[in-house]
């Protein structure tokens, strides 16, 4: 009686913040959804399905999210694989420690600065200037879908890097002497141990990054110049300008159930992967 | 083992070790080691950890380049040969069973790396009769992970006896197994032997494991062999001090030697206790050496017509009863009585004082080293 006492009393602070962070405002968003917007803005008790119908208005939102999510994520898997790769099995271990440092350095400045910075280097004194100095043409970078991927990668790379980093760290070097052993050139090894291998830290860095890509809001605004917003930028808009708080609330509603959907799916896919084993985890 | 001539191997042998050093920086694993291996034969490298054993193991399987030498398969310099291109196949030391294929899949590894591929047919026809030898049918499908200790090793000899390699490289492979399935195991991989015909070269540091399997032991020491023989040369006939104590039980009596005529010297230890027996070799007159003894070379009496001892400890071992003993001058040794020399006099107490003979000619002259 007395441990399951002292589990109830270790469990409670962690149950009584999720209910009321995170169940408590899911609830209310969920119930704001089907409501009406009052005269003055903000929300006004009803129950009607007319936000949900309306969703379409907002499609450019989703159809970004949707389409620029996945493939930031991918992006960032496509330059973080080679990379944690590098520092887990090529580079020097005496160097190794420094190397993943300057990896976590730039999570030191915020994201708000840094983005800033983007938006010089993208914008018309930049890189364009440079190109156009170079006689290359006159190309256009902020505020285009390119501006907005280059944002996403350069923010979220260490949370790709990581987990491949360590799942790569952890494999067993003897598993590539006996695959050589049984008449595997490297590279053949390569696909058919040390990649199948290294799909948990694959999986959950491809989580991580998509999770909060979904939620994205700061590097679309500021590198997609309102002309490639996000879901999240629509919900700040919904909320904060128009104050249309129960079509605010339909519209996240609905992003939180294309991700459990979509997070969902994802997990079953990479399960199925890993062969049902139970040492593969997403974190 | 006939003449080794310097252009190409002898036909006997199906490897070669040749001069083969192998450096790691400043240190030297391997140390000019000379060997040919039978095709055929079972043979063991035996010594502590760091002795060079596994080196010499990793050398043939092509995961080490040697750094002076060469080395030899089938009469074919194989030293730039990288592992995946050599006939040879590894049972390693925590079996590195490839924990995201099943047991089929981990067997077929091998075959499925050749090209041109053979016919899937025909490789899941090798592994059903893979994991018939290893006495494991059926066992296919499942993952690595639901296997116990003893069936993830007979899947790690599977997965490199389908391959039907020229030599079959074992490195400790018994050392995770309790010893009653090592026991087995090591009955099992001897028939198997017998029966594949393959060359098995067998990594150990226990020497019970590599007396009871092999054909012929090498004996190593800092990266270099000590002795070469079959287990009962070694037991018998060992070079020196360190052999005689690897191989089986013994006691150690320094002196000095006073005489030596033919094969059998005479050594004066303490209180002018002679030993006589068999000259290792190099052994001269004057010099100082050890005698050694098998416990079970030594008889243990209650009369009082031989070295005077004390029973220290008694330990019983069923058909055998393995007694400690004291004598001032020669210090605590070892005595292995059977059941039967003891019917008589019945068994003495630690604390009781007897005395014990051996016969001349029992003892072993050796250098101490």
């Amino acid at each position: 009686m007395t441990t399951r006492l002292r589990t109830i009393l270790l469990l409670t602070p962690a149950a009584a913040w999720l209910l009321a962070m995170l169940v408590l405002p899911l609830v209310v968003v969920v119930v704001f959804s089907f409501g009406e917007r009052a005269a003055a803005g903000g929300y006004s008790a009803a129950l009607t399905l007319e936000n949900f119908a309306n969703l379409g208005a907002r499609w450019a939102a989703f159809k970004n999210t949707l389409m620029l999510a996945p493939a930031g994520t991918v992006l960032c898997l496509l330059i973080a694989y080679p990379l944690a790769y590098y520092l887990a099995v090529k580079a020097d271990p005496k160097w190794r420690t420094l190397l993943l440092i300057l990896v976590i350095v730039p999570f030191w400045t915020s994201i708000l600065i840094r983005s800033y910075a983007w938006i010089y280097l993208l914008g018309g004194q930049g890189i364009p200037k440079l190109i156009s100095t170079l006689g290359l043409g006159n190309p256009r970078l902020i505020n285009t879908p390119f501006a907005v991927l280059i944002g996403i990668v350069y923010g979220y790379l260490p949370l790709m890097v990581f987990p491949i980093y360590v799942s790569l760290e952890r494999l067993d070097k003897r598993l590539l002497e006996a695959s050589a052993d049984l008449g595997s050139p490297p590279w053949r090894s390569f696909l058919q141990v040390t990649l199948p291998l290294s799909m948990p830290g694959v999986a959950t860095g491809c989580m991580l990054v998509f999770i909060l890509l979904m939620g994205e809001f700061l590097i679309p605004a500021m590198l997609g110049g309102g002309k490639v917003f996000f879901v999240g930028n629509a919900l700040v808009d919904l909320f904060l300008q128009s104050r249309n708080w129960p079509y605010g609330a339909a519209v996240a509603v609905a992003l939180v159930v294309i991700m459990l959907v979509t997070v969902t799916a994802y997990m079953r896919f990479t399960r199925r992967w890993a062969g049902g084993r139970d040492d593969v985890s997403l974190m | 083992m006939g003449a080794e001539s310097l252009t190409g191997a002898d036909k006997s042998s199906i490897a070669e070790l040749r001069g083969a050093t192998k450096r790691f920086g400043a240190v030297v694993a391997a140390r000019d080691i000379n060997l040919s291996i039978n095709r055929g034969e079972f043979l063991s490298f035996l010594g502590p950890s760091g002795c060079g054993k596994t080196t010499a193991l990793r050398m043939l399987a092509g995961f080490e380049a040697p750094t002076e030498g060469d080395i030899y398969l089938d009469g074919q310099r194989v030293n730039d040969i990288p592992a995946h291109q050599r006939p040879v196949n590894m049972v390693f030391q925590h079996y590195a069973l490839f924990p995201h294929l099943t047991v089929a899949e981990n067997i077929s590894y091998g075959l499925r790396q050749r090209r041109p591929k053979p016919p899937a047919a025909e490789i899941e026809a090798a592994v059903n009769r893979a994991l018939e030898t290893v006495r494991l049918p059926g066992f296919g499908p499942r993952r690595i992970w639901e296997m116990s200790g003893g069936q993830q090793q007979r899947v790690a000899l599977a997965r490199a006896i389908i391959n039907e390699p020229k030599l079959l490289l074992l490195d400790e492979p018994m050392a995770a197994l309790d010893k009653k399935l090592r026991h087995d195991m090591q009955i099992e991989l001897q028939t198997l032997q017998r029966k594949l015909g393959i060359t098995f070269i067998l990594v150990t540091h226990d020497q019970e494991e590599a007396l009871s399997m092999s054909d012929r032991i090498c004996i190593m020491r800092d990266g270099g062999i000590v002795q070469i023989g079959s287990p009962r040369d070694l037991y018998d006939r060992p070079k020196n001090r360190y052999v005689a104590d690897f191989v089986g039980k013994s006691n150690f009596f320094e002196g000095r030697v006073t005489s030596v005529a033919g094969d059998t010297a005479d050594l004066q230890g303490a209180a002018g206790i002679s030993f006589i027996g068999h000259a290792g070799a190099g052994i001269a007159v004057g010099q100082r050496a050890i005698a050694s003894l098998r416990p079970e070379q030594i008889s243990l009496s209650r009369g009082d017509g031989g070295v005077p001892v004390t029973v220290v400890n008694r330990i019983f071992l069923g058909e055998h009863t393995e007694y400690l003993v004291q004598n001032p001058d020669l210090g605590q040794f070892l005595i292995l009585a059977s059941r039967q020399a003891e019917a008589g006099e019945g068994n003495l107490e630690p604390g009781e004082t007897g005395s014990v003979s051996w016969r001349d000619g029992a003892a072993l002259i050796l250098n101490n080293d």
